[in-house]
C-alpha cells in the first residue's frame, strides 16, 4: 500500500460476511511453510477464496485434509506459476518463502507487473526489511518483532527499564 | 575505477582477474568458505567472506565509497537483482551489471528497472539459432533501452516477397527493412532493391513483431 493508510491492508469489497458471498475476496500465499499455510487455513476458515503456492508437493498436506481453497505446485518467481495461482485478480499477495531476496523479487513483481495493491512479504534480515519498507514496501521482519519483544521481556522482568 | 563483484565463481573470479590486470581497484564477496579459501590465494584482501545482499557485508566491501560498478553475478537471479537494487538504490552506484542464470528471469529484472544484464543462456541459444538457417529468423540484438530490436531474416525461395521491389513489399507496423546482404556483400535497403532468394535481411522492430515481419518475409 504504496503511500495508503499504514494499517488497512483489507480489501475494498470486504463486507465482513464469511459465507455465501458471489464473489469472495481473494488471497494468494506464496510459501506454504508453517507460516504461510496457517495463514492460508485463518483466512479460507473467514471465507476468503485463498491459494496457495509453495515449491514442495506436499506443503498442500500443511493445509490440512478438508482444504477447499487452491494449491500450485512451483516457484514463485516463475511467471507461469503467478499467472495460474491468478495472482492478477487477487485483492491480497502474501509472500513468505524461506528465502529474503526471493520474497522482495516476487513481492515487487506481484506489484509491479500483476497491479496487486496489498502485498505483504515477510523479510527475516532487518536491514533489507528496513530498507525496502522505506521505499514504498509493506514488509513484515520477524527477527525486528523477536528483537522488540525480547528487549521488552528484560526490561519488564528485571524492572531496569533504563540505566 | 573501484568495482565491486559479488560472487567469486567462474565468472566473478575471471571478470576481477581481468579487472585488476587493466589496474583497476576490485574487491571480491563471496559466500561460500571453501571458494573464498581459494580466492584469498590469489586476491588476498581484496576478497571477502559474506553475503553480499546483506547491507553490511556490502558495507565492509566498500558501497559507500560508492563503487563506479558494481557487477552482481552469483549464481541465484533473486540475489543478483537484490544486490543492484541495493547497490543502485541505497548507494547511489552509477553502473550495476547483474547475471541472469534463468533466462526465464530476464522479465523480472527489465520490469524491476536492472537494464543492464547478461544471459549466457540465452546468448547461446542467439548463436544456436543463427546456426539453424531454417528458422528464417534470428534475433541479433536486443536494444532494452530503446525498445527496438534488430534480427536477421533468410529470404527463401518459396518467400513471398522473392523477385519484388521493397517499395512493393508491405512490412507490418513497428518494422523496417534496414539493408540487405548478398554474394558477401551488405547494401542498405531502397524503395527499388528487389529481394531474391538466399538474401538475408536486416530488419529494426519493436519487440513482439517478430511473427508479424517472419509472416510477410518468410511463409508464404
Amino acid at each position: 500500500m504504496n503511500g495508503g493508510a499504514g494499517g488497512d491492508a483489507g480489501p475494498s469489497r470486504s463486507g465482513g460476511n464469511p459465507t455465501g458471498y458471489a464473489d469472495a475476496v481473494k488471497l494468494v500465499v506464496i510459501g506454504c511453510g508453517r507460516v504461510g499455510a496457517s495463514l492460508a487455513r485463518e483466512f479460507a476458515a473467514e471465507g476468503w477464496d485463498v491459494t496457495a503456492v509453495d515449491e514442495k508437493e506436499e506443503a498442500v498436506t500443511r493445509l490440512g485434509s478438508g482444504w477447499a481453497g487452491g494449491f500450485v505446485v512451483g516457484h514463485g518467481m516463475d511467471a507461469d506459476i503467478l499467472r495460474r495461482a491468478d495472482v492478477a485478480d487477487a485483492d491480497a499477495v502474501v509472500v513468505a518463502t524461506n528465502g529474503d531476496n526471493t520474497n522482495l523479487v516476487i513481492g515487487q513483481v506481484a506489484k509491479k507487473r500483476y497491479g496487486v495493491e496489498c502485498v505483504v512479504v515477510r523479510v527475516l534480515d532487518p536491514a533489507r526489511a528496513a530498507f525496502y519498507s522505506e521505499r514504498g514496501m509493506q514488509i513484515v521482519c520477524p527477527t525486528q518483532h523477536a528483537i522488540g519483544t525480547l528487549a521488552q521481556t528484560v526490561r519488564k522482568t528485571t524492572g531496569i527499564l533504563r540505566v | 575505477m573501484y568495482a565491486l563483484v559479488a560472487g567469486g565463481g567462474k565468472v566473478g573470479s575471471n571478470v576481477a582477474r581481468s579487472l585488476r590486470r587493466m589496474g583497476h581497484e576490485v574487491t571480491i564477496v563471496e559466500q561460500r568458505p571453501y571458494r573464498y579459501d581459494r580466492l584469498q590465494d590469489e586476491f588476498g584482501s581484496q576478497v571477502l567472506l559474506g553475503d553480499a545482499t546483506e547491507l553490511h557485508v556490502l558495507e565492509l566491501a566498500g558501497i559507500g565509497r560508492p563503487p563506479e560498478l558494481v557487477l552482481a553475478v552469483t549464481g541465484d537471479d533473486e540475489d543478483n537483482l537484490i544486490i543492484c537494487q541495493l547497490a543502485h538504490d541505497g548507494y547511489r552506484v552509477p553502473k550495476v551489471v547483474a547475471r541472469v542464470n534463468d533466462p526465464r528471469n530476464q522479465e523480472h529484472f527489465d520490469l524491476l528497472g536492472i537494464t543492464q544484464t547478461v544471459c549466457a543462456v540465452s546468448g547461446l541459444l542467439g548463436l544456436v539459432e543463427h546456426e539453424v538457417p531454417e528458422q528464417g529468423l534470428v534475433r541479433l540484438l536486443e536494444l532494452r533501452k530503446e525498445n527496438l530490436e534488430i534480427v536477421e531474416i533468410r529470404i527463401g525461395r518459396n518467400s513471398p516477397v522473392a523477385g519484388k521491389r521493397i517499395g512493393g513489399v508491405r512490412v507490418p507496423d513497428g518494422t523496417r527493412l534496414v539493408s540487405v546482404m548478398r554474394n558477401g556483400r551488405s547494401e542498405l535497403c531502397f524503395d527499388s532493391t528487389v529481394l531474391r532468394p538466399g538474401d538475408q535481411v536486416l530488419a529494426v522492430l519493436e519487440p513482439g513483431k517478430e511473427d508479424e515481419l517472419h509472416r510477410a518475409l518468410v511463409r508464404r
